[in-house]
């Protein structure tokens, strides 16, 4: 293990994230309102970071444009790397499948379609042979606990379950980045202590998390928090109780 | 990401949706089925008008005796009319002068009432002929026997008769072999002519036919005939046959000009035409009612397309959220409209098919095999073209977009 992370730091020299001056601005002229104000922002690979802030704050949108979801107005943005910034929507998609792992608050399960096959689907989009993601969507549905449901539909499991199976799909193309937006906001506590145990897991197994979040609790297990306020950000803070 | 894939991902989403894919599919199949059904009835029924024409003989032309008008002029040449003879007949019937005539029948009418016991009949038509005249008309025999050139030679007293006299003077009972008075002379039948049907105002089947001879040396008592009929070789040179004849007539009767000519030529070509261009008109009306029907079907499915993207946006957005490139969500939707619109078309082609197995409006439909293929063409167009319009439209989306929608 610590020899992987010597190699890491080594080979990886290039943040996760890194984002450079990012305006996201809508409608012109006067009326014109900046969701993103100038936005600077740095992640390294193994972080696990939080991105605060009350709604208009502009957390959203940030999340949207990490998660090349979205494009900004001016700004640069290198993700593993590589400028998306300025990609077109094909090229965006591909991104998308291979780099980004989205957890929605909403789960955005595909409806009507088994826990296997929404797993299995971004991995289809990507091309791997039917016999190898069928084995790393188990794999991954293992992981989250959801083994033994694999064949119920999104309507057929309980909020938490399909949040783990939103899991289990972000896990499975293996993205340099795990993107969670609001992943708590329509689960009961039970299910929210769950899913952050189950990012906790995550992150220990060396994979980048980003979680956008209002609630402390949440915010609280991560190891950076970042706190946005009316478009940019204002403050930038290792989490101690956790990071100590 | 295979092709292979994405037409299962669509199949799923048809399969996900059964109701929806059951309602577009009848649509288009309704259209298909209406197209091909509609033009079956047109077809059939410009088939029937051409086949009742066939029976009225389309190859034949009639001469008679006569100027082309009525009045002082027919009168004031009645003097120098010749009447039409046998000779004629044999003249016309020269394959040297008159190559496009297939064969001439002379034909002496008379006006007579035939009796059986106390039944009584009057033949609308009651001719003396001999037997080209059979192929001529289109006449055929359905019970008992023709007579022949013999029967003519000999002058014997038999005679064909139609349904309607048959029914008239013998009911239900056999007439073969019968005897019957016409006009006082005793016949017997020795046929049961087929079914004609009414031409014009004409009862076809209130016929009496009995040889020229007989009806000259027992009725008529003269030599003059009433007409003559003429069968062209085929229907086309009808026309080339009624300029032969006149040729040949007007050198046999010494006529110089039209204005004195004292035979004139019914020609039933003409007839055709008026008919077949009716029924054509007919056939044309029912093929746009039916074309308008397969593009109600075709704006059916462009309206399902549309509200099942709307209705799937959200899905688009997750889709395009986990890497789904635009070419994969276009050919999904485009694939699900494509299946759609086969499955309706091939649906529509069989009932098409099975439906105009009955009779419509008392037409027998007769399948025109082009508006098969047309149908079923047209409604696979419809589909991919109104279906990949919504699909673009689908692919096009940003995921945030697309995701946001509620």
């Amino acid at each position: 293990m610590a020899q992987a992370e010597a190699v890491d730091s080594v080979v990886d020299k290039q943040p996760v994230i890194e984002v450079r001056d990012a305006v996201k601005r809508y409608g012109v002229g006067d009326a014109s309102i900046f969701a993103l104000d100038g936005v600077s922002l740095t992640i390294e690979a193994g972080e696990y970071v939080a991105i605060m802030g009350p709604s208009g704050s502009g957390k959203s949108t940030l999340m949207n444009i990490l998660g090349a979801l979205d494009i900004m107005t001016s700004g640069k943005y290198f993700l593993d790397g590589i400028e998306i910034s300025s990609m077109d929507e094909n090229h965006l998609s591909i991104v998308r499948g291979r780099k980004i792992g989205f957890i929605f608050q909403s789960f955005n399960l595909i409806p009507r379609t088994t826990a296997l096959a929404n797993v299995e689907l971004p991995m289809a989009y990507q091309g791997i042979k039917p016999k190898e993601r069928r084995a790393r969507a188990m794999v991954a549905l293992d992981v989250v606990g959801l083994g033994d449901r694999i064949n119920h539909e999104p309507t057929e499991l309980s909020g938490g379950q399909q949040q783990r199976v939103a899991v289990a799909r972000a896990l499975a193309t293996r993205p340099a980045l795990l993107l969670a937006d609001e992943p708590t906001g329509a689960l009961d506590s039970k299910s929210t202590a769950d899913l952050l145990d189950l990012f906790d897991q995550i992150n220990a197994a060396g994979r980048t998390v980003v979680v956008i979040t209002h609630e402390d609790d949440v915010a609280h297990r991560a190891k950076r928090i970042i706190r946005m306020r009316d478009g940019k950000i204002i403050s930038d803070k290792l989490n101690e109780e956790r990071v100590a | 990401m295979s092709v292979f894939e994405i037409i299962r991902f669509a199949i799923r989403g048809l399969f996900t949706n059964r109701l929806r894919t059951a309602l577009t599919t009848l649509g288009i199949m309704i259209g298909v089925a209406s197209v091909i059904i509609l033009l079956a009835v047109g077809n059939g029924s410009s088939k029937a008008i051409q086949a009742s024409l066939d029976r009225l003989g389309t190859n034949s032309l009639q001469v008679r005796s006569g100027g082309g008008g009525f009045g002082p002029r027919a009168r004031a040449s009645a003097s120098s009319q010749k009447p039409l003879t046998i000779l004629d007949t044999v003249a016309l019937a020269d394959k040297t002068q008159a190559p496009d005539i297939k064969q001439v029948a002379p034909i002496v009418s008379t006006n007579g009432t035939c009796v059986v016991g106390a039944n009584t009949s009057t033949p609308s038509t009651f001719y003396g002929t001999w037997p080209a005249y059979y192929e001529a008309s289109n006449t055929s025999i359905q019970k008992g026997s023709y007579f022949t050139n013999d029967d003519v030679t000999n002058a014997r007293r038999v005679a064909l008769i139609g349904q309607t006299t048959a029914t008239a003077l013998f009911g239900t009972s056999n007439p073969i072999g019968q005897t019957m008075r016409c006009s006082g002379i005793e016949f017997t039948v020795i046929g049961l002519t087929s079914v004609k049907g009414a031409s014009g105002f004409q009862d076809g089947d209130s016929l009496v036919l009995i040889p020229i001879t007989t009806m000259e040396n027992t009725i008529t008592g003269n030599q003059a005939l009433s007409s003559i009929l003429v069968e062209a070789t085929k229907s086309t040179t009808t026309t080339a046959a009624q300029s032969e004849l006149t040729t040949i007539l007007d050198a046999r009767h010494g006529i110089t000009g039209r204005k004195t000519a004292d035979f004139s030529v019914f020609n039933q070509a003409s007839l055709l035409t008026t008919a077949s261009t009716s029924s054509q008109t007919f056939t044309t009306l029912l093929g746009m009612v039916a074309a308008i029907s397969l593009l109600v079907g075709g704006i059916g499915i462009t309206n399902i397309m549309l509200v099942t993207v709307i209705e799937r946006t959200r899905e688009i957005g997750i889709r395009k959220a986990i890497g789904a490139p635009k070419a994969a969500i276009l050919t999904q939707f485009l694939i699900e409209a494509t299946i759609l619109s086969l499955l309706g078309g091939a649906l529509g082609v069989v009932a098409g098919l099975i439906g105009s197995h009955f009779t419509i409006a008392g037409t027998k439909p007769v399948i025109v095999p082009a508006s098969v293929f047309l149908a079923f063409g047209v409604s696979i167009l419809i589909g991919v073209f109104f279906g990949g319009y919504p699909a673009s439209r689908a692919a096009s989306l940003r995921p945030i977009e697309a995701l946001r929608y509620e």
